[in-house]
């Protein structure tokens, strides 16, 4: 655990993105395979404990801890109020062991195999005991980490691709053979880092979809992007990104959260059954009526997202199609290396023999100029879409976001001005101050809460923020404080939909603050009749 | 019969001695704990003061009618025996005892416990009312050994040098920047650059006699020329906490950015101030040493006047100590 601890601090220090993949090429060259293993998993973002697999509830940890450590409840409360991490909160309050009563050091791998999983789902005293027995016996650091384990994530500053850089520096493998392998549920162990680490083509690399290419946000004009002639432009919808995998004629679909969605849209695995051709595509999965114009709304196609197996009424009420945006792989052979319009005339052609109305392009947008381009997409809030893609023509599908050759030139989000209500203490390098708040907009003479946003505001803005709301704090309940009703803020949201679990009657789509408007009184912040007027 | 010490616009307020103790508002008579600007300020018709505390107020307040007292040494002021002890804060801080009508009250100011080589250490002193400082008041705040400290911090150096780095380490100019350089004193024969505005503050503590590590300006063009030329890799500087992000570090051309606090105890302190190393090193007493003074003082009442006192006044209240809080202008600053 100490080797893994050192990491943890390691990365949990550096500011550097370089210094963090040293740190973890040199530990993944030292450590034994069987912690390796699990230390790769842990800081993809996998979790030792869940819903099936219990070994300390949250709720039980401060209990336990509040005891082993003499301190009283609500004291571990105001604490973990001021330090914003709970495993970190209980690795401060308990006493440091001396010298005579630290544990000797045990690997990772064994730490999560023999000691935490054998307790999970056993009583509470069971796992209590060894949760202290454990806090008992490990130095600050270690005691840190093994709570991280406990609590769930690292949130130590490492994406899944700085890893899976060092592994590939560390072993030659190209990254995207890495990434591809990593895809989906693994278990950790020796075997799985073995083939992970492979230069042999497996059997398993045929049944992965591919790391999705992910666009960034267009920041600059489209003018700076050179001729339009060089980039397709598409609409973006709003809608599941998915991989429809077609191999030796068995369908899977992949959601871009890396999840199968197996048998939730039997529409289209049974469009992509009927190709002759095995292949990849990328696309887009949409809830879409058969003859309108446009697709519905995002709140009909959540309704299937979890529906495995979906009966002929949710068929009918929201049938989903896919909308097939590049080809990946035909006949087996990975095209990502072939420029994009190669890769598009193929799709079209593979889908041309094939006209279904359930898996079909995604239309190209033909305008002369960039101009036009602006033009078309102000038409973007009625076509139910959220502006444009622009991909480079001559561009490969490469993996993860990487800039430059994929834009998303959304439109500009509807805005409001709404009044801060609440606020809460943030997390990781923001957990000592005030930075989630929420607003509320007027319904009558009250204010109702409407949205939640964590972020927009500059460092300076959250410091003064910060300053202002514990000065007028209203009421503090447990981590969240209410605030005078006085300071209004500009937010912007991609949509708003009418929703009866909300208290407003309305829910909005990502909701962040564009400005503060000091400028403003409160009694001037919107009114809840204009945002519902707004819903789709 | 009404409070010894009172809460009064101007500041901490005897009536019986008609004295100030730390005023933010110009008064007629302060007595003061300690040279930190929120403690000391200008403005006052007479200042009292600790003998150790006299050049660090000629330093930050300059010229004023002091009235110099050795610790322990009672002084009347009105119908007011007033006494000055060591609190263990800084060079010179003292914990401020007022009797009058047969009650004792002790200000304590801001103090610490743990062994400190540039300062007195705290005295316990037996008191009915306790005013004292909260400013690290919850059970995540206990200091870890400072020599322990001491030696991460020159590994650190170390390491910094083995990557052509500069270390730059930020701790308050009046205290800390020195009580750093007495604790390095055992673990390093390198000298460590120091800040302008550190410097000042150096030579005082020299000045009264406290063994420090040894030093260099930076700014000093003969003895730093070496260091300037190797963008003064592999030293160790210490600057105060305003240079951070300032056109000052221009002249380091790679380097490693450090703080020394009590606040470095939370990651996510460290992590909001951009630095890649936090030092627990605190001038303040941890919740511990602060239920252990309160205990030792033996006071029936206990007032918190900075920092977090919600926590430390609750903790009493639970265990029978009457306990209240007083709203200060003092800062938290370590």
């Amino acid at each position: 655990m100490k080797r893994f601890a050192d990491l943890y601090q390691e990365l949990d220090r550096s500011t550097a993105t370089s210094d963090k993949r040293a740190a973890l090429v040199a530990y993944f060259g030292a450590a034994p395979p069987r912690d390796a293993a699990w230390a790769l998993y842990l800081l993809a973002g996998g979790k030792i404990t869940g819903a099936r697999r219990k070994v300390a509830g949250s709720a039980e940890l401060r209990a336990w801890a509040a005891e082993a450590s003499n301190t009283a409840p609500w004291l571990l409360d105001a604490s973990y109020d001021q330090v914003g991490d709970l495993a970190e909160t209980l690795a401060l309050l308990m006493p440091d062991p001396d010298a005579a009563a630290l544990a000797p050091d045990r690997g990772l791998a064994d730490w999560i195999e023999e000691t935490l999983l054998p307790v999970a789902n056993r009583d509470e005293a069971e796992r209590r005991a060894v949760v202290v027995d454990a806090w008992r016996g490990l130095a600050f650091g270690e005691r840190l980490v093994f709570n991280k384990l406990l609590t769930g994530a690292l949130r130590v500053g490492v994406s899944q691709r700085m890893v899976q850089q060092a592994l590939a520096e560390m072993s030659g493998i190209p990254i995207a053979r890495i990434a591809q392998r990593m895809l989906g549920t693994w278990q950790p162990s020796p075997a799985f880092l073995r083939d992970l680490l492979s230069a042999e083509e497996l059997p398993g690399d045929r049944q992965q979809p591919y790391p999705f290419f992910l666009a960034s946000p267009l920041e600059a004009e489209p003018a700076t992007l050179g001729a339009p002639e060089e980039w397709q432009i598409e609409w973006k919808w709003d809608g599941i990104r998915a991989q429809l995998i077609r191999r030796h004629a068995e369908v899977a679909l992949w959601s871009r959260g890396e999840e199968r969605l197996d048998g939730r849209f039997p529409e289209v695995e049974a469009a992509a059954a009927e190709l002759d051709t095995d292949c990849v595509i990328d696309g887009e999965l949409l809830a879409w009526q058969d003859d309108a114009a446009e697709p519905m709304p995002f709140a009909a196609l959540q309704t299937r997202i979890q529906r495995l197996k979906p009966g002929p009424k949710w068929l009918a009420e929201a049938p989903v199609k896919m909308l097939a945006y590049d080809l990946l792989e035909r006949d087996g052979a990975d095209l990502r290396e072939l420029p994009q319009h190669e890769r598009r005339a193929q799709l079209e052609a593979l889908l041309a023999r094939h006209p279904d109305p359930r898996l079909t392009v995604s239309p190209l947008v033909r305008v002369p100029g960039w101009e036009a381009a602006a033009a078309l997409r102000e038409e973007s809030r009625a076509r139910g879409v959220e502006g444009f893609m622009l991909k480079r023509a001559s561009a490969p599908y490469q993996s993860g976001r990487r800039r430059g050759d994929w834009w998303k030139w959304k439109i500009d989000p509807l805005t409001i001005d709404a009044v801060l209500l609440y606020a809460q203490a943030g997390h990781g390098r923001r957990s000592t101050l005030y930075t989630d708040y929420t607003f509320g907009v007027w319904d009558g003479e009250t204010l109702v809460p409407i949205a939640k946003a964590y972020s927009g505001l500059d460092d300076k803005e959250i410091l003064e923020l910060d300053r202002w709301l514990r000065a007028h704090t209203r009421e503090r309940f447990g981590p969240v404080r209410s605030v005078e009703p006085v300071q209004v803020f500009e937010l912007g949201f991609e949509g708003v939909n009418l929703s009866r679990r909300h208290k407003s009657g309305v829910a909005v789509r990502f909701p962040r603050i564009l400005r503060w408007r000091r400028d403003k009184p409160a009694a001037e912040a919107d009114q809840l009749d204009a945002l519902k007027a707004l819903a789709r | 019969m009404p409070d010894l010490v009172q809460l009064r616009p101007e500041g901490l307020y005897c009536p019986a001695g008609d004295f100030y103790i730390d005023p933010w508002r110009p008064v007629a008579t302060a007595v003061l704990t300690h040279g930190h600007g929120d403690h000391a300020r200008v403005g006052m018709g007479q200042y009292h003061t600790s003998a150790a505390g006299l050049p660090i107020l000629q330093w930050r307040l300059g010229e004023q009618r002091y009235h110099v007292h050795e610790y322990g040494e009672v002084f009347q002021l009105g119908a007011a025996r007033v006494s000055l002890h060591p609190a263990g804060h800084v060079l010179g801080s003292a914990q401020v005892r007022v009797e009058a009508g047969g009650e004792v009250w002790v200000v304590s100011g801001d103090y610490k416990r743990q062994p400190d080589p540039t300062c007195a250490p705290f005295e316990v002193v037996p008191c009915d009312t306790f005013i004292t400082e909260a400013t690290f008041g919850l059970p995540i705040y206990r200091w870890p050994d400072t020599a322990q400290v001491a030696r991460d911090i020159v590994q650190w150096r170390d390491h910094c040098a083995a990557r052509g780095e500069a270390a730059i380490l930020y701790c308050y100019a009046l205290g800390k920047a020195q009580r750093v350089l007495a604790e390095l004193a055992p673990y390093t024969d390198r000298p460590v650059f120091l800040h302008g505005a550190i410097a000042t503050g150096v030579d005082v503590y020299r000045g009264a006699g406290i063994a420090l590590a040894a030093t260099e300006l930076v700014a000093d063009d003969g003895a730093a020329a070496g260091a300037r030329a190797a963008g003064f890799a592999g030293e160790l500087i210490l600057a105060p906490p305003s240079a951070a992000g300032s056109a000052w570090l221009r002249r380091f051309r790679r380097a490693q950015h450090g703080f020394a606090s009590g606040w470095m105890r939370l990651r996510g302190n460290r992590r909001r101030r951009n630095m890649d190393r936090g030092f627990v090193v605190s001038d303040h007493a941890d919740w511990p040493d602060l239920l252990r003074t309160i205990r030792e003082t033996g006071a029936s009442r206990v007032i918190a006047t900075h920092g977090d006192t919600d926590a430390l006044v609750r903790t009493l209240n639970e265990s029978g100590v009457a306990a209240e809080t007083l709203a200060t202008h003092y800062g938290e600053d370590d």
